[in-house]
């Protein structure tokens, strides 16, 4: 356990959990993306992963976990900088660091309190039940996700909640994926400058991948 | 040219401090920014006012003494410098200028601008050396050491251990400052023997005297007055994974 008292080992920590996540926002975005192809399609989809059964459990547990570790040691780490500077300065200028850089803890939070309202509203049901999948089929009798993502996000304030959100975790990601790199070490002069475009790119394909769907809802293109 | 200063002044370590303002009169360009303050302060002694206390000892680039934050930059505007090396033609007449002592809880102010930076001395001890058997001088290729090893070494110990990387941090780290010290014995033949403690030690030490965590907001490279890259930084968290690696084994 002498790793995770370390600066480094806590980092690490945070690194691995990062990319971890940043490996499900991807995935996440593609099988959202189904939703294009209407209820066919997203419905299929969601039908083959309730297929899964019991095995969706043990991923959510290790995605909690995973989590829980992220937030943990952010908000511990987060902390121990501040109570490093404990006078500031009256005059302080920023030369490298970003605004995303320097307001992780609080992206972070935002992505934290999101995502137990997202988990609320389309995972468990309990926001906004009328329009259910659990309670409603469509015609090849499957749950349709299609009608409660569309019936969802037609409610402007509901869209406007989403779409910060995921302005929150683009801009989280913009400094997290090529901070990671940095911090496990996978950063040398001809990598650097690679890493850091790459990170901005996939958090800004991240960004349209899903903002798109509410756009589209909004936008009239899909429509139940 | 004629200027404004705000200058900190603090009367001792528990003492509140505030900005004190000041003008320096008939500066010219070709002083350093020391020398203006030195002048201020020949003003100072000369009203029986108590002179401005800052850092400084070799005044040319190389001993990391000289230490302030001018207008928001460790170091002051111009890249690559230390405060002594910094000209006064690099400001405009009428300026206003704010000299403030590097802030971090590992750095108490000991008076105005001077701070107690023997945090990162003590970093030092914990590990910044290298083990040798004593006896007569081996010779002088008795160990090669390969260019591309050799020129990053001196890369890394270019640094002079000023604390600006501190002081700029927004986490008040010294991860820059550790990175150098580790890098620049690891990548000697010598220094490999006690890398794997090496890193964890003094990764521990630096935690211990109250700097912060890395963050990788990179401020620090921004104002080395050395220019040290945060490739080291890497370099350091690739070291520590490999110790760790080498505990579990
Ligand atoms: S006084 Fe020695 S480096 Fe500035």
């Amino acid at each position: 356990m002498q790793f995770l008292k370390s600066s480094i080992g806590r980092k690490i920590v945070m690194a691995l959990s990062g990319l971890i996540m940043v490996l499900f926002v991807i995935a996440h975005m593609l099988g959202n993306a189904s939703v294009f192809a209407g209820p066919d399609g997203i419905n299929a989809y969601a039908a083959k992963l309730q297929g899964f059964g019991p095995f969706i459990w043990v991923f959510r547990l290790i995605m909690l976990s995973v989590l829980s570790l992220h937030v943990y040691f952010g908000i511990l780490l987060t902390l121990e900088n501040r109570a490093a500077r404990p006078a500031a300065y009256t005059v302080k200028k920023d030369l490298r660091s970003t605004f995303a850089s320097r307001t992780m803890i609080w992206t972070g939070l935002v992505i934290a309190v999101y995502l137990v309202y997202h988990l609320l509203h389309f995972t468990f049901h309990v926001i906004n039940p009328g329009i259910s999948s659990a309670v409603n089929v469509d015609a090849s009798g499957r749950p349709d996700v299609f009608r409660m993502v569309v019936l969802g996000l037609q409610d402007l304030f509901t869209s406007f909640i989403y779409i910060a959100a995921v302005i929150a975790s683009a801009l989280h990601l913009t400094h997290g994926i090529q901070s990671a790199f940095q911090t496990l070490g996978g950063n040398n002069d001809r990598t650097f400058p690679v890493i850091t475009k790459a990170g901005t790119i996939a958090a800004g394909i991240l960004l349209l991948g899903y903002i798109s769907i509410p756009l589209a809802v909004i936008a009239g293109v899909l429509k139940h | 040219m004629n200027l404004t200063l705000f200058v900190w002044r603090q009367k001792g370590p528990r003492e509140p401090g505030r900005l004190e303002q000041y003008s320096a009169e008939n500066i010219s360009t070709e002083m350093s920014f020391l020398e203006m303050l030195d002048v201020v302060n020949e003003g100072l002694i000369r009203s029986g006012r108590e002179p401005i206390a800052f850092d400084h000892d070799c005044r040319e680039g190389i001993c990391g003494t000289c230490s302030q934050v001018i207008n928001g930059v460790p170091h002051g505007p111009q890249e690559k410098t230390t405060v002594c090396q910094l000209h006064m033609r690099n400001f405009k007449d009428g300026d206003s200028i704010y000299i403030e002592p590097w802030r971090a809880k590992a750095f108490p102010v000991i008076k105005d601008l001077v701070v107690d930076r023997s945090a990162l001395d003590r970093v030092i001890q914990s590990g910044g050396y290298i083990s040798v058997h004593t006896g007569g001088v081996p010779d002088a290729n008795a160990v090669l050491v390969p260019k591309e090893d050799a020129e990053a070494a001196m890369d890394a110990a270019e640094c002079i251990g000023c604390g600006a990387c501190v002081a700029a941090c927004p986490n008040g780290s010294a991860m820059l400052f550790t990175a150098a010290k580790v890098s620049h014995l690891t990548l000697m033949p010598q220094g490999k023997v006690e890398a794997a403690r090496r890193v964890c030690v003094m990764t521990e030490a630096m935690l211990k005297e109250g700097f912060g965590n890395c963050g990788n907001h990179y401020e620090c490279q921004a104002v080395c007055p050395k220019g040290i890259s945060v490739q080291f930084i890497a370099k350091l968290n690739r070291e520590f994974i490999k110790a760790a690696l080498k505990a579990e084994a």
